[in-house]
C-alpha cells in the first residue's frame, strides 16, 4: 500500500488527482489547494470531497435555510434550547424536560437497496437524537413510492417497509405514524424520510464539540468496514496494488442489535457524566466526526488512524476516513473519566479505541503510523465549505399548469347523478393514497415503551414523556407534492398548516417545526426556484404561526434524467400536551353525538385527490391558506379539550369531508347520519365540493349532547364558523342523506383491501 | 412481593414488564443477563425484545446466558417464570417448554390487538382468569409461529397445557392456534402476545369502553402475585 | 483458513415458511420445474490450524446442542473444509 503523506504532497506537488471523480468542481479543488498552501493528500482530498458534497455541506441550500433562523421573534425562541445547526433541535416542554426531534432523508440508498437503505435511515436518525443526550422515544416515517401498479414499486415497498420494521422494531422504539403516498413521479426516486424524537432533562443536553485540550477522542461501537465507500474506490484504485480490492460496496448494512446496545451504553455514559462531547458517525464517517467535533469546539485534534478497530484489515486510510459503517459513535472523554468510560462500555460488551486527543491548535492532524496524512484547519472541512447562489428561474411550464384548473378544463362533476357521486366516494376512499395503511403500519411495533397515547390510524402520533405527570408530545408530518408542484410557496405553507392542524386536533399545543426538503437537482434553475419558494413559504408560515423551525434536512438530486420529483417539503410539527390523558380521539365512539364541521368549505378542487383519482388531472392553484384562522382554530380545540367538550376531532385535508367521515366511522365502528344540503347552501358550493374539496382550516368534531350549547358558544365567541352536519348512531351504517347509505362492513372492506391486494 | 425482570442485550419490553408488575402491586427487580444471581426474587419475567438481535435463532443465545442457568434450576423447583414473546422463545430454547417458534406464516412482522381465549387457569400466571375468558392483548412478533410434533401437540391438548389460544385471527400460523403454554407443574408459562402492553388505561389496545384502554394483561401479573402469596 | 462447516436445515416434516414463500415466487416467475424450496443455514467455524478429530467431535456437539434446535431443525452436515 502506498501512503500519500503531507510530506509527499509537497514533494509530488504537481501530481494529478481524481478530484472530478470525487465530485469536486475545479474551483473547489483550487480553493482546497489555497487553504492548504499545497495540494491535498489523498486522505485530505477524500475528506474535503465528502464534507463539501451537497449532502454534507448544504452548499446550494444554505442561503435559503438562513431564513429559518432569521424570520423569528424573541417569543418564538423562548422554548428553543438548541436551534438549527446542531444534530437536532431541542425544545423545552416544561417540567424541566425537553424533546429533540428531526427528520432525515435516505432516499437514494433506499432505491438502490430498499431494505438496508431504509433500515440504516432509521438507524442514522436515531443516533442523531441520541447524540443530543436524549433517550430516543419514538419514530415515524414519511414514504413516497412510485405508481402502485408499476412492477418495480412492490420491490421498493416491500424492501423499505421490511427495512423499517426490521430496524425500528429491534430498537424498541414505537412507530407512532407517518405518511405513505404513491405517485408515478417517485418511480425512480422513492422518498424514505425517517423521523425520530427523543426526551431529556434540560441538564442532560450534550453537544457535538471537543472544547478542552487533552480530552481523549474515542471511537466506539461497531467496527469499521468497507460500508458505503463505493465513491472513494477511485482513490483506492490509485493507492492499491494491482491485485488489491478494486470495488467497494456503496451500500451500508445495518445491525439494529448493535445500535440498541449502543443506545443503552451511551445513555449510561451520559448519566455517569464521562462524556464531554459526542458525535454519531453517519455520512462521511470519521472525516465528519473528527472535523465537526474539533470545529464546533474551536480546537484541534490529533488522531492515530491505525487505532481504528477494523472489520476488514485491507482498508486504506482514505477508506477508513470515509467508511459509513453504521452503529458507531465518537466521544470526547476527559482523561480522568476513562476508567469509568471503560467500565460501562465493557459491561455492554461494546468495543472502543482511543484514537487520539484534543489539542490547543487549529489543526486536525491525522496519522497513519508515523506518517502524517492529514493536516488541515478543521473548520475548513466541516463548516467553511463552498456556498452557492445557484441560478433561479420560474419554470416555463408553471403558468400553463396553473391555468389548467378544474374549472378551466370543465371536468365532470357528478352533482346530480347520485349513483356516480356515490361511486366516486368509494373509489376515492379506497384509492391507494386514501386507503387504510395498516398493511404497512401493522408491521411496526407501536406499543413498545408503554407510552404511546396516539398512533396510526390517529391523525397525529402522541407519546407520554413523563409517567409522573402525563406530560407528553404530539407529532404530525405532512407534505403534498401535487400542491407544491402547482405552487411551491403555497404548498409548503399548506403542509405546515395541515401538520399544525393535526397536532391541534389531538389536543396538543403546537410549539416547533422541523422539515425534510426533498427536491430535484439544484443545478436546474427551475428546481432551485421551487426550493426558494418552498423555503420562503415555510419560513413565512412559521413566523405567522409563531412557531420556530428547529432544524431540518435537505435532499437534492431526486430526479431521473431531466425529470424531477414534485417538490416534497415534508413538514413536521411538534406539540406539547400537559397530560396525554386529555388527548382527543380521532373517531366516533359514542352514539347520539352531534357532528359539527368547523370552518368554511370552498370550491377548491385543483390538485385534489378527486382531480387525481377521478380525472387523472393536475392543474390550477392549490387551496388558500389562512394561518391566522388556523391559529384560532387550534386555540379553540385546545380550549375545548381543556374543558373536555369534544368527544372526537378529525381534520379535513386530502379527499376532504369524504375521507374524514370514512375514518371517523371506521375508527371504532360507530355509524352516522349526515346531511350536506345545509353546508352546500351556507357556503354556496355543490355536492362535489362539499364532499371532496380540500379547503383548509376545517375540522370535524363530535360533541356529546350535554356539551352542545357550550361548544357552539365557544365557537361563536371565537368567530369560528360551525355547522351541525350529522349525528352518530349505532346502526352499523354511514348514511349521507340524498346520496347513499353504506354498511360499515362494506365500507371497511373497500377501504382496507386496497394495499394488501397490491402488495400483500 | 419481588418479581425479577431480566434484561438481555437487545431486550426491549423490560421497562414495560417492570411497569406492569408495579401496577399489579408487585415490586419489580431488575436482573442482568451476565449475573448468575437472581436476587431472591419470588418470580421471574423474561421480557420481549430481540435478545442478541435474534441471531442464530430467536432466544437461542439468551438461553445460554449465565442468569438462565439459575432460572432453569429454580424453575425446576417451582419458581414462577413467565416468558413473553422473546421470553417465550427463550423458554422454548431452554427446554422449559416444548415445541418451537418459527417465522410468521406471512413472512413479516405483525403488530395488532389480538383476541385470545384463556384455555387453562391452573397456572401461576393464569389463576386470576376464568376458563373461557376472552381477552384482548397486543401481539407483535416476527417469529411467533408455534410448531411442535404431533405427539407433543397431542400431549399439550390432552393434558390441558395450552393456556391461551388465538381467536378470530391466527396471526402467525401457529399450530392449533396456540398463543401460550404452561409446563406440567404450572409455574412456567410462555406466550407470544404482550400482556405488559395492556395494563394501563390510555396506553393499551382499544376496548369497547374507550380508546386504547384495555387492561386485560394486568390479570396475568396479578395472578402470580396471588399465587405466590398463597403458596 | 481451515474451517468446520455446519449445515442446519428445518426439519423435513415441519413447515418452512421461508422456503414456501420462495417456492411460490419462483413458480410465479415461471420456474415451474421447481417443486419445493427449503432454506437452511450454513455456519462456518474458523480455526487457526486444521481441526483435529476431537475438535471435529466437539463441533458436532456444539452443532447439535447450540447451533441447531433439535425441535425444529436437523444438523445435516458437519465437515472440515480447507481452502
Amino acid at each position: 500500500m502506498i501512503i500519500d503523506t503531507v510530506d509527499q504532497s509537497k514533494i509530488e506537488a504537481g501530481k494529478e488527482q481524481p478530484w472530478a471523480a470525487l465530485g469536486l468542481k475545479e474551483d473547489e479543488y483550487n480553493s482546497i489547494k489555497e487553504i492548504l498552501g499545497r495540494r491535498p493528500t489523498s486522505s485530505e482530498l477524500a475528506m474535503y470531497s465528502v464534507m463539501w458534497s451537497e449532502h454534507c455541506s448544504y452548499k446550494s441550500s444554505k442561503i435559503y435555510l438562513r431564513q429559518f433562523g432569521e424570520k423569528v421573534t424573541p417569543e418564538m425562541k423562548k422554548r428553543l434550547l438548541v436551534g438549527m445547526g446542531e444534530n437536532a433541535g431541542v425544545v423545552d416542554i416544561g417540567e424541566g424536560l425537553a424533546v429533540t426531534f428531526k427528520v432525515e432523508s435516505h432516499n437514494h440508498p433506499s432505491y438502490i437497496e430498499p431494505f438496508q437503505g431504509a433500515a440504516t435511515g432509521v438507524g442514522g436518525i436515531v443516533r442523531d437524537i441520541l447524540t443530543m443526550g436524549a433517550r430516543p422515544i419514538a419514530v415515524m416515517d414519511q414514504l413516497r413510492f412510485g405508481a402502485p401498479e408499476h412492477p418495480d414499486t412492490a420491490r421498493v415497498v416491500h424492501g423499505v417497509v421490511d427495512g423499517i420494521s426490521f430496524y425500528g422494531n429491534c430498537l424498541g422504539l414505537p412507530n407512532i405514524g407517518g405518511e405513505t403516498v404513491f405517485d408515478k413521479v417517485y418511480q425512480g426516486n422513492p422518498l424514505v424520510n425517517a423521523l425520530s424524537i427523543g426526551a431529556l432533562k434540560h441538564g442532560d443536553l450534550k453537544l457535538a464539540k471537543a472544547d478542552k485540550a487533552g480530552d481523549l477522542v474515542i471511537l466506539f461501537g461497531a467496527r469499521t468496514g468497507a460500508d458505503g465507500i463505493g465513491g472513494v474506490s477511485v482513490l483506492a484504485s490509485e493507492t492499491f496494488d494491482a491485485d488489491g480490492p478494486s470495488r467497494r460496496p456503496a451500500v451500508q448494512v445495518g445491525d439494529p442489535f448493535a445500535e440498541k446496545v449502543l443506545i443503552e451504553c451511551c445513555l449510561e455514559l451520559f448519566a455517569a457524566g464521562c462524556v464531554s462531547g459526542i458525535q454519531d458517525l453517519g455520512g462521511a464517517g470519521i472525516s465528519c466526526a473528527t472535523s465537526e467535533l474539533a470545529s464546533n469546539g474551536g480546537k484541534g485534534m490529533k488522531v492515530q488512524l491505525k487505532k481504528v478497530l477494523l472489520r476488514d484489515e485491507s482498508l486504506t486510510p482514505e477508506e477508513i476516513l470515509m467508511s459509513e459503517s453504521q452503529e458507531r459513535m465518537m466521544a470526547i472523554v476527559p482523561k480522568r473519566h476513562l476508567r469509568a468510560f471503560k467500565k460501562i462500555v465493557d459491561r455492554h460488551e461494546v468495543e472502543y479505541s482511543v484514537l487520539g486527543k484534543v489539542i490547543n491548535k487549529d489543526r486536525l492532524l491525522i496519522y497513519w503510523g508515523e506518517q502524517e496524512i492529514v493536516n488541515v484547519p478543521p473548520r475548513t472541512v466541516a463548516h467553511d465549505g463552498p456556498v452557492y447562489e445557484r441560478p433561479v428561474r420560474k419554470p416555463k411550464w408553471q403558468a400553463p399548469l396553473n391555468a389548467a384548473s378544474v374549472q378551466a378544463q370543465g371536468l365532470y362533476r357528478a352533482n346530480d347523478n347520485t349513483t356516480d357521486l356515490a361511486a366516486q366516494f368509494v373509489q376515492i376512499i379506497s384509492s391507494p393514497n386514501q386507503a387504510d395503511k395498516s398493511y404497512i403500519t401493522g408491521q411496526f411495533d407501536r406499543y413498545v415503551g408503554g407510552n404511546t397515547a396516539l398512533a396510526y390510524p390517529d391523525g397525529a402520533g402522541m407519546i407520554r414523556v413523563s409517567e409522573e405527570t402525563g406530560l407528553g408530545v404530539a407529532l404530525s408530518t405532512d407534505a403534498n407534492g401535487r400542491y407544491c408542484q402547482l405552487d411551491p410557496y403555497q404548498g409548503a405553507r399548506l403542509a405546515l398548516a395541515e401538520a399544525y392542524r393535526n397536532v391541534a386536533t389531538s389536543g396538543a399545543k403546537p410549539i416547533a417545526v422541523t422539515n425534510c426538503l426533498n427536491f430535484g437537482s439544484p443545478e436546474n434553475s427551475g428546481v432551485m426556484w421551487q426550493f426558494k419558494q418552498a423555503t420562503t413559504g415555510l419560513a413565512d408560515g412559521c413566523l405567522e404561526l409563531g412557531i420556530p423551525v428547529t432544524g431540518g434536512n435537505v435532499s437534492f438530486y431526486n430526479q431521473t434524467g431531466d425529470v424531477a420529483i414534485f417538490p416534497t417539503p415534508v413538514v413536521g410539527v411538534l406539540g406539547v400536551i400537559d397530560d396525554v390523558a386529555r388527548r382527543i380521539p380521532s373517531g366516533w365512539q359514542d352514539e347520539g353525538n352531534n357532528i359539527y364541521l368547523l370552518g368554511i368549505t370552498k370550491d377548491e378542487l385543483d390538485g385534489s385527490v378527486w382531480s387525481e383519482v377521478i380525472h387523472d388531472h393536475l392543474g390550477g392553484r392549490p387551496p388558500a391558506v389562512d394561518l391566522e384562522f388556523e391559529k384560532r382554530l387550534a386555540e379553540l380545540l385546545h380550549g375545548a379539550s381543556l374543558q373536555g367538550l369534544v368527544a372526537s376531532a378529525t381534520d379535513l385535508s386530502e379527499a376532504g369531508l369524504a375521507q374524514a367521515l370514512t375514518e371517523s366511522v371506521l375508527r371504532f365502528n360507530m355509524g352516522a347520519r349526515v346531511w350536506i344540503s345545509e353546508l352546500c347552501e351556507r357556503d354556496g358550493i355543490d355536492k362535489t365540493s362539499a364532499l371532496f374539496s380540500e379547503s383548509t382550516g376545517r375540522i370535524l368534531v363530535s360533541v356529546g349532547r350535554e356539551d352542545d350549547v357550550k361548544f357552539v358558544g365557544l365557537c361563536d365567541a371565537r368567530n369560528i364558523p360551525v355547522l351541525r352536519i350529522g349525528v352518530t348512531d349505532n346502526t352499523g351504517e354511514l348514511e349521507i342523506q340524498d346520496l347513499a347509505t353504506w354498511k360499515l362492513d362494506e365500507l371497511r372492506t373497500s377501504w382496507v383491501a386496497t394495499l394488501p391486494e397490491l402488495f400483500g | 412481593m419481588k418479581i425479577g425482570v431480566v434484561t438481555f442485550p437487545g431486550s426491549l419490553d423490560d421497562r414495560d414488564a417492570a411497569r406492569a408488575i408495579r401496577l399489579a402491586g408487585g415490586e419489580p427487580i431488575s436482573l442482568w443477563h451476565a449475573d448468575s444471581s437472581i436476587k431472591k426474587v419470588d418470580a421471574v419475567v423474561l421480557p420481549g425484545g430481540f435478545s442478541y438481535g435474534d441471531y442464530l435463532r430467536c432466544g437461542a443465545i439468551a438461553a445460554q446466558a449465565p442468569v438462565m442457568k439459575n432460572i432453569i434450576k429454580k424453575a425446576g423447583e417451582g419458581l414462577p417464570v413467565l416468558g413473553i414473546c422473546n421470553g417465550f422463545q427463550i423458554l422454548v430454547e431452554s427446554h422449559l417448554l416444548p415445541g418451537g417458534l418459527i417465522r410468521n406464516e406471512k413472512q413479516h412482522f405483525v403488530c395488532r390487538d389480538q383476541k385470545l381465549r384463556v384455555e387453562n387457569v391452573d397456572s401461576a400466571w393464569t389463576s386470576g382468569f376464568q376458563k373461557g375468558d376472552e381477552i384482548t392483548i397486543p401481539l407483535k412478533n416476527g417469529e411467533g409461529g408455534y410448531i411442535a410434533t404431533d405427539e407433543t401437540l397431542k400431549m399439550l391438548e390432552g393434558e390441558g397445557l395450552i393456556t391461551f389460544r388465538y381467536l378470530e385471527v391466527n396471526p402467525n400460523g401457529s399450530m392449533n392456534d396456540i398463543a401460550g403454554l404452561r409446563n406440567e407443574r404450572g409455574n412456567v408459562v410462555g406466550l407470544m402476545p404482550h400482556p405488559e402492553h395492556a395494563v394501563e388505561p390510555g396506553f393499551g389496545p382499544d376496548s369497547p369502553v374507550a380508546m386504547r384502554s384495555g387492561v386485560d394483561g394486568l390479570r396475568i401479573f396479578q395472578s402470580v402475585l396471588r399465587s405466590v402469596i398463597s403458596a | 483458513m481451515p474451517k468446520i462447516i455446519v449445515q442446519v436445515m428445518p426439519k423435513q416434516d415441519l413447515l418452512d415458511p421461508q422456503g414456501k414463500a420462495v417456492a411460490r415466487a419462483l413458480e410465479r416467475s415461471g420456474h415451474k420445474a421447481i417443486s419445493a424450496v427449503r432454506i437452511g443455514k450454513r455456519i462456518e467455524l474458523h480455526y487457526a490450524t486444521t481441526p483435529t478429530d476431537s475438535q471435529l467431535q466437539e463441533a458436532r456437539k456444539i452443532a447439535e446442542s447450540f447451533l441447531s434446535n433439535g425441535v425444529i431443525e436437523d444438523v445435516v452436515e458437519v465437515s472440515i473444509e480447507q481452502d
